[in-house]
Parts: C-alpha cells; sequence; structure tokens
C-alpha cells in the first residue's frame, strides 16, 4: 500500500489510518513484525519522530505491542481487529449519510437508492 | 544538556538596517526544522550568525551552549547558499580534501550517495551543471556526522525526482541526536519531514510550532499557512 497524505491535515493522524486501514484489510495480519521506525519513515517520507509518535498511539490503543529487544509487531488479538473494522465502516457510513442529507435524501431514500444501484450492479 | 541552538534577543543590523530583531529562539536536539521565511526575512543571516561568518549586533547566538568558534564549527555542518569550492575540483578531490579536514566526515556515505545520484566522482565541478554541484555539496554537508546541520535552501535547484532523494536523505541519514535546520520557501516539498517550522518576516519571528500542531489549529497546510500569511 502507498502512503497517500492529505497536506492539510495533521500527518501523524493520517500514519494511524494508515495502519488501521492496513490491518483491517489484512495487509499487515495478525502478529506480523512491522519494519523500523526509520525504515517506515523512509517509505512513507516522513519525518520519524511523527511515525514513532503515530506508533506510540497505536500502542496504546493496543493495535500493536513493543516485544522488549526485537520490534514491533501487530495484535493478535482478532476480535480487536474486527471490532476497529466495524468502528471503521460505522465512521464510513456515518460521514456518507451526512453528504446524502446535504443532498437533500432522507436516511429511507438513500436505502432505497443504495438497493437499486446495487441491484443494477449485479445485473 | 544545552540545546543545540539558541538565540538570546539576538540582532542584527548592516550599516543600520535591520536583519533580524530581538530574536528569541530555542532549538532542541533530535529535530527536523523548517526556517521558513519570504525572501530578505533573515533566515541567511540566522544561519549565518549560527555560523559564526557574521557576529551579531545585539544579544547571543549560542550552539550547544557555546560562542560560534572553532569549537562548534566542529559539530555544525554547513551548506551555504553559495559554493566557496574551486570550479577546478574533481569530486573526488573534494572528497579528499573533505575526509582530512573534518574529523566526522564519513567518505563511504558520500561515494554511496553520489553513486545513487549518478554521479561520477571523477568528474570536476566546472562540468556540472548547476543542480548536480548543489546535489554534490548536500552530499558532502550530509556525509558528515554532525550535530547541527544548517542548511540555507538545499533543494532549489533541483529536480522533483532528486529532491525526494535529498529529503529522504536528510530523514535516514542524520542521527537522532542530530538538528537539521532547513531554510527554504519550498514548503509543500519539505513540510512532510519537519518536526518544527519556525516563520520570519522582517527579522523577527512571527510564527513557530510544530508541523502537526499549526495543521490542527488552521486546518491546513503549512505551505497554505505561509501563503496566507505573507499574501502579496
Amino acid at each position: 500500500m502507498t502512503w497517500e497524505l492529505d497536506s492539510d491535515r495533521p500527518i501523524y493522524k493520517q500514519l494511524i489510518e494508515h495502519f488501521q486501514l492496513s490491518i483491517v484489510s489484512g495487509c499487515y495480519k495478525p502478529g506480523d513484525k512491522l519494519p523500523s521506525v526509520r525504515d517506515l519513515a523512509a517509505e512513507a517520507a516522513v519525518n520519524p519522530n511523527t511515525m514513532q509518535k503515530a506508533l506510540a498511539d497505536l500502542e496504546q490503543a493496543g493495535l500493536v505491542y513493543t516485544q522488549r529487544t526485537s520490534g514491533r509487531y501487530i495484535t493478535e488479538d482478532k476480535s480487536m481487529v474486527e471490532q476497529l473494522k466495524n468502528n471503521l465502516a460505522i465512521e464510513q457510513i456515518k460521514e456518507f449519510l451526512e453528504k446524502m442529507s446535504r443532498l437533500g435524501f432522507t436516511k429511507q431514500e438513500t436505502v432505497a437508492l443504495m438497493t437499486s444501484v446495487k441491484e443494477e450492479n449485479v445485473q | 544538556m544545552n540545546p543545540i541552538l539558541e538565540c538570546r534577543a539576538l540582532g542584527k543590523s548592516y550599516s543600520g538596517k535591520d536583519a533580524l530583531c530581538d530574536v528569541n529562539l530555542t532549538v532542541n536536539r533530535g529535530r527536523i526544522v523548517g526556517l521558513l521565511g519570504p525572501n530578505g526575512s533573515g533566515k541567511s543571516t540566522l544561519i549565518k550568525l549560527a555560523n559564526g561568518l557574521i557576529t551579531p549586533t545585539k544579544g547571543e547566538i549560542l550552539i550547544n551552549g557555546q560562542q560560534p568558534g572553532t569549537e562548534t564549527k566542529k559539530i555544525v555542518s554547513y551548506l551555504p547558499e553559495r559554493t566557496y569550492l574551486s570550479d577546478w575540483m574533481r569530486v573526488k578531490d573534494i572528497i579528499e580534501l573533505f575526509t582530512d579536514f573534518y574529523e566526522n566526515f564519513n567518505p563511504k556515505k558520500a561515494y554511496d550517495m553520489l553513486q545513487k545520484l549518478n554521479i561520477n566522482a571523477d568528474d570536476r565541478l566546472k562540468t556540472m551543471s548547476k543542480g548536480t554541484k548543489e546535489k554534490v555539496q548536500l552530499i558532502l554537508v550530509m556525509s558528515r556526522e554532525a550535530d547541527l546541520y544548517l542548511l540555507d535552501e538545499p533543494i532549489g535547484g533541483v529536480d522533483p525526482a532528486a529532491r525526494d532523494y535529498i529529503i529522504n536523505t536528510i530523514i535516514t541519514n542524520y542521527n537522532e541526536n542530530a538538528t537539521v535546520l532547513i531554510s527554504t520557501h519550498l514548503i509543500a516539498d519539505v513540510e512532510q519531514v519537519l518536526d518544527d517550522v519556525i516563520i520570519i518576516s522582517n527579522g523577527c519571528i512571527t510564527m513557530k510550532g510544530s508541523v502537526d500542531e499549526l495543521r490542527t489549529q488552521y486546518g491546513k497546510s503549512i505551505d497554505a499557512i505561509f501563503r496566507e500569511v505573507f499574501r502579496c
């Protein structure tokens, strides 16, 4: 996965989102070892301190953990990953509904429209 | 430990005209700091003061707790805005000179970087384009294991691909306790790798802080903030 960073939002937040997405989508599997902070920073072309901050946040949230001398790993707690996946999905849906309501659609209309679009795509 | 760079009520005037006035500033170790400002704002003056190339009119500037001098020059690696190397020299001669001159110069690092950027060490400076010359200079500066790197407009003349490589070089090569101070107006290119920014105009600091804090506060990029502050 390439690192696409917007220029108008805090970088470390975007790094966190990138990791979350990589974990949820299975790019990183439970128990996978992460590259070093320095390598990750070089790959994302960001400051190592910023990368460090993002990883510290993820660690606090429990998504990654540090093995004293050998580095950082992705959590092996699959229920936590599922939970994260759900939360991210809910966020996306909320955002989408918000946009639809700005277009003047009620929730019912949105759901109906989604169903019909989905059927068209299947055909 | 002393901060790597400290300015106390620092002022510099050139025949009565203030280039810097009452600058108070502390730069800590292990940071990549952007020194941003429009033309003529005092960026180069501040960097020259830190190198001891010029002396303050008022106040003081300290590197690692000391006034600029022989001791501080050992730990400061400086990329000037203009070259001081002789045109007839070959890159390998300059590397030899630097190895001789600076205890902390690592020739292996320099050759590695030259190779990555496809620069032949047998070439003479005068046969090189402006951009290539700039790359050579930056390679020399970054090949020293210094505590403070002062880079005055390091990426102005190089193409975007080489710019990416150079920025990458800066973030991978500096050691964790070293600080890199980059003066530039190519903000969009560097802001992603900066910890902190210092914005100066007319010789005064108008804004300073961490990139992420400023982005959160203003909801826009440093580049956009800069354009807003200095709209002409």
